[in-house]
């Protein structure tokens, strides 16, 4: 590729962090089809600032990676010259138990995190499905990740409370700090949470933590119809139930709607009891088993291999809607839907098998003109690369895409950052 | 423009009702909750939609005017003090509650409504509004998002910034912009709500906002604990929450404190050196189990006198308390001078150490009402104006106090905002490359620097658009293109 030889040397490479940590790129790194020319992993925020440098001086294209679980997110990138690897800069930099917060590197991986933390029962709140999959803090932040417990404790913007970040010309920038209370200075930890690498390197994150809950029990309801999934789900919702997640499973093998309940053994059962009682009017409830629990989804990502998987953001109230129209418009096309979703955050998940790309992609297409009309968004998270040639990643944005492409140019004025993978073409 | 003229053109807006023009009534808009800052505006304007905004907005922008959103007044940093030569938008007219949808647990709120008048709105369905400041009976939701408010009940619930679903905006060029989904969640994109959130003002002005709405919880549990000192009352609040307990709100006030307090509004606290306010609330189980577990850490702490709010009355007794604590302390001193630091929980004790250390140094009283349980202090360091070199005397004690904040690791401020009054600390917590970065996002947004200018960074940073009042592309104007 002429990339490589254009304008940078693997040795450049190699002078800024040592030998051993930049190579020529293997096959599996090209992210959706687009292959990088090298793989760099520095092993420090000065490193990091120097290739960013590097990379602005001779025009290279960047890519920033954690654990590489989400490099399918987002449009496929215009280019690709380079991906820079934080997974070497993965140590937790300050955790102080009675503060609840923690510091730590951005190529931390999240489960690492979880098990220290877990020594002084606490937590991180978030619990994103590829959690268990290699997922790094700082991948999760800037990708924006969430799983169940979102319902309870909000995402990642609700948690994060300070960032460093390298700006691609190798300007190193700290905002918030860490207090969880602070208002001094812009929040640009929750600007970055979300920008999926294409502001800034995400170098440090500090976040506030929970305690981690004594009891959990998960009750689940089983559903005859798409009404009875919203109206179970509002129930819930307008109860004095404090529930950690709220989910609805939707397939051939189960449809149910699950509360999961967390806190002291015998606040949880008085809840169990509770939630139960408000349930049964809408079908059998049941209390799960840990391993039955842990078995459904959305644990385990919405969306692998041929599937194409979407997820609808939409106001919660409008559950029921949202399955009709997911279901009608999968089965008027032969396409089979699995759907996953944070029923009490509005968010759905919608991986589609069988039937032809084209009819795969038509569902979303149709989704999307309901969805996007009412006020919600139609997500890709992951398709075949053809699929998501033919579909814009993100869909249509609204009035803010000016501001948010102002944003991008002053952030990235020489847009070297993940280019074409969000949205708007940014 | 000309004032006269940039007059007619704001009483083409808003009629003539809507602008504020005379020298005397000008006076009254001289600055805000913080009135230590003062600075008459050239104009003040009234309006009462968003449109109006709009508009005034953009002839602010095409005649390269300054502007500055003030919503009740109340911010104690200066953040809405009026600039020189521009023009003060005072957003109390839009005091509508626009919707209340329940079954997705948001309202739309125009930005002058109180922010009280949210909870009361829906309390009949069984829900309220979270952030709850101090002021919270008569500052506005559109002040509260500007700054970021918190309030006695953050600790649990969180800040303005986790409330605010959604807004629509007018930009510093007179665009409008819908941020955030609203009530959908995870609006594609830049999180350019949170960003928003706490800007003070300087990145637009918000004239519809949505927030989330909580359901009430099953049972509340609230105590009064008194101390011998303040450092068994900061035991007691190490132990709670080190118990894996996140309390609803933890509140701490010193002697001085509650001297004032018991002066002002009499609500018969017992005379200590310290007293704790702690709130639980949730499921019932699980409320009264913690609450429980907080009146074993109080007495293992040695409270002299624990009380325990019988109802919902008594409740409202100790509250009322303690958000009357900053009103309070003009019954024993003339003047007084606020902080709002913030420090790591496990430093509270260090760190009130030191505050006593330097009030005797300096010579001054020092009265400590805070929240404890996010570390976020309010040393109010008393003072007499008529006394010469006092006031100057009790700023510098004041920064004093910032500065030890900061090197135990903290914050400038925790709710009140930078504003005017700590944008010179601003160096003392980041350096010159952060605030710059922090400025890349001012810059794409207001490019001209038109939108509350000279508040939070001590150096305004350069945008890199010509120099100059900035004017409007010809065939912009003729409404032919868009901003490009």
């Amino acid at each position: 590729m002429e990339t490589r030889t254009k304008n940078v040397s693997l040795e450049d490479l190699q002078e800024i962090v040592g030998e051993e940590y930049a190579r020529e790129a293997a096959p599996e790194d090209a992210v959706d089809g687009v292959a990088p020319a090298f793989v760099v992993e520095p092993g420090s925020i000065e490193e990091t600032s120097g290739l960013m440098r590097l990379a602005t001086d001779k025009g290279l294209t960047v890519a920033p990676r954690g654990g590489g679980t989400k490099m399918g997110w987002g449009n496929p990138p215009r280019e690709l010259d380079l991906i820079l690897s934080t997974t070497r800069m993965n140590e937790v930099i300050e955790h102080v138990p009675g503060d609840q917060v923690v510091r730590a590197q951005a190529g931390l991986n999240l489960e690492a995190l979880q098990e220290r933390l877990g020594r002084s029962d606490q937590m991180l709140a978030i619990d994103p499905p590829e959690k268990g999959a290699g997922a790094t803090v700082g991948g999760v932040v800037s990708a924006n990740s969430s799983g169940p417990r979102r319902y309870r404790y909000g995402t990642v913007r609700d948690l994060i409370i300070g960032i460093t970040v390298v700006l691609p010309d190798g300007t190193v920038a700290k905002a918030g700090g860490k207090v969880v209370k602070n208002v001094a200075g812009y929040d640009l930890g929750k600007l970055f949470t979300g920008s999926l690498g294409t502001l800034g390197v995400l170098a440090t994150c500090n976040f506030r933590l929970h305690p981690r809950p004594e009891a959990a029990r998960t009750v689940a309801v089983e559903l005859n119809d798409t009404l009875a999934a919203g109206q179970a789900a509002q129930a819930l919702m307008h109860s004095q139930v404090f529930a950690s997640a709220l989910e609805l499973h939707w397939s051939e093998d189960a449809r149910l709607l699950t509360v999961l309940i967390e806190g002291i053994s015998k606040g949880v059962d008085a809840q169990v009891e509770t939630a139960s009682y408000l349930l049964k009017g809408f079908g059998e409830v049941r209390t799960l088993s840990d391993e039955e629990a842990d078995h459904l989804g959305p644990l385990t990502p919405p969306g692998t291999g041929d599937e194409v998987a979407i997820k609808i953001a939409h106001p919660p109230a409008e559950l029921t809607g949202v399955l009709d129209s997911a279901l009608g418009a999968a089965e008027r096309r032969g396409v089979i839907p699995r759907i996953t979703g944070h029923a009490g955050a509005g968010v759905t998940y919608v991986a589609l098998s069988g039937g032809d790309e084209e009819a795969r992609a038509q569902v979303v297409e149709e989704l999307r003109e309901i969805w996007v009309r009412r006020g919600g968004s139609v997500v890709v998270r992951q398709a075949p690369v053809p699929v998501k040639k033919r579909l814009d990643a993100w869909g249509p944005t609204g009035d803010y895409l000016g501001l948010t492409r102002r944003v991008k140019e002053k952030f990235d004025p020489r847009g070297i950052l993940n280019p074409g993978r969000f949205l708007g073409g940014i | 423009m000309e004032r006269g003229q940039l007059i007619r053109a704001m009483e083409s807006i808003l009629g003539t009702e809507g602008v504020v023009h005379e020298r005397e009534q000008l006076r009254s808009y001289e600055c805000d909750g913080l009135m230590n800052y003062r600075v008459i505006p050239d104009l003040v304007v009234l309006p009462e939609t968003a449109e109006h905004v709009q508009r005034i907005v953009r002839t602010c922008y095409e005649e390269g005017i300054p502007f500055v959103a003030r919503g009740s007044g109340t911010g104690l940093s200066g953040g809405a003090l009026p600039v020189e030569s521009g023009v003060l938008i005072v957003l109390s007219r839009m005091r509508k509650i626009l919707e209340v949808d329940i079954p997705n647990q948001r309202i739309v709120v125009e930005p002058g409504v109180i922010n009280i008048w949210v909870s009361q709105e829906v309390a009949g369905e069984g829900y309220y509004y979270a952030p709850d400041p101090a002021s919270q009976i008569v500052s506005s939701i559109g002040g509260n998002l500007a700054e970021n408010s918190g309030g006695v009940h953050c600790l649990k619930y969180g800040f303005t910034t986790n409330h605010v679903m959604g807004a629509e905006v007018v930009l510093a060029d007179g665009s409008i912009v819908h941020i955030g989904g609203g009530k959908a969640p995870d609006a594609p994109g830049y999180e350019l709500l949170g960003a928003l959130v706490g800007s003070e003002g300087t990145l637009g002005i918000a004239t519809k906002i949505t927030l989330r709405l909580l359901r009430k919880p099953e049972a509340v549990r609230t105590l009064l604990a008194a101390f011998e000192d303040t450092e068994a009352a900061g035991d007691a609040v190490s132990a709670i929450i080190g118990g894996g307990i996140v309390p609803a709100a933890i509140e701490m006030m010193d002697a001085l404190c509650i001297e004032a307090v018991e002066t002002a509004v009499h609500p018969g606290f017992p005379e200590a050196e310290a007293i704790l306010i702690v709130e639980l609330d949730g499921p019932e189980a699980e409320a009264e189990d913690q609450f429980q577990r907080t009146i074993e850490a109080c007495e293992e702490a040695n409270a002299s006198e624990i009380r325990i709010a019988e109802d919902d009355a008594e409740r409202a007794l100790f509250w009322k308390g303690r958000k009357a604590a900053f009103a309070a302390m003009g019954r024993i001193s003339n003047d007084y001078y606020v902080q709002d630091s913030v420090v790591p929980r496990t430093e509270l004790g260090a760190v009130l150490k030191r505050i006593n250390q330097l009030g005797e140094e300096y010579g001054m009283r020092v009265a400590n009402v805070f929240h404890a349980g996010d570390g976020n202090l309010h040393p109010l360091v008393l003072y007499d104006n008529d006394n010469p070199g006092e006031a100057e005397k009790a700023e510098k004690l004041a920064g004093d106090i910032v500065l030890t904040c900061l090197e135990h690791g903290g914050s400038l401020t925790g709710e009140h905002g930078i504003g005017e009054d700590k944008k010179k600390y601003m160096p003392k917590m980041f350096t010159d490359d952060d605030m710059a970065t922090m400025q890349l996002l001012r810059c794409a947004f207001d490019p001209h620097n038109l939108c509350n200018p000279g508040k939070i960074f001590p150096t305004p940073r350069l945008c890199g658009e010509r120099p100059g009042p900035f004017r409007m592309h010809p065939v912009q104007k003729a409404g032919l293109a868009e901003n490009f």
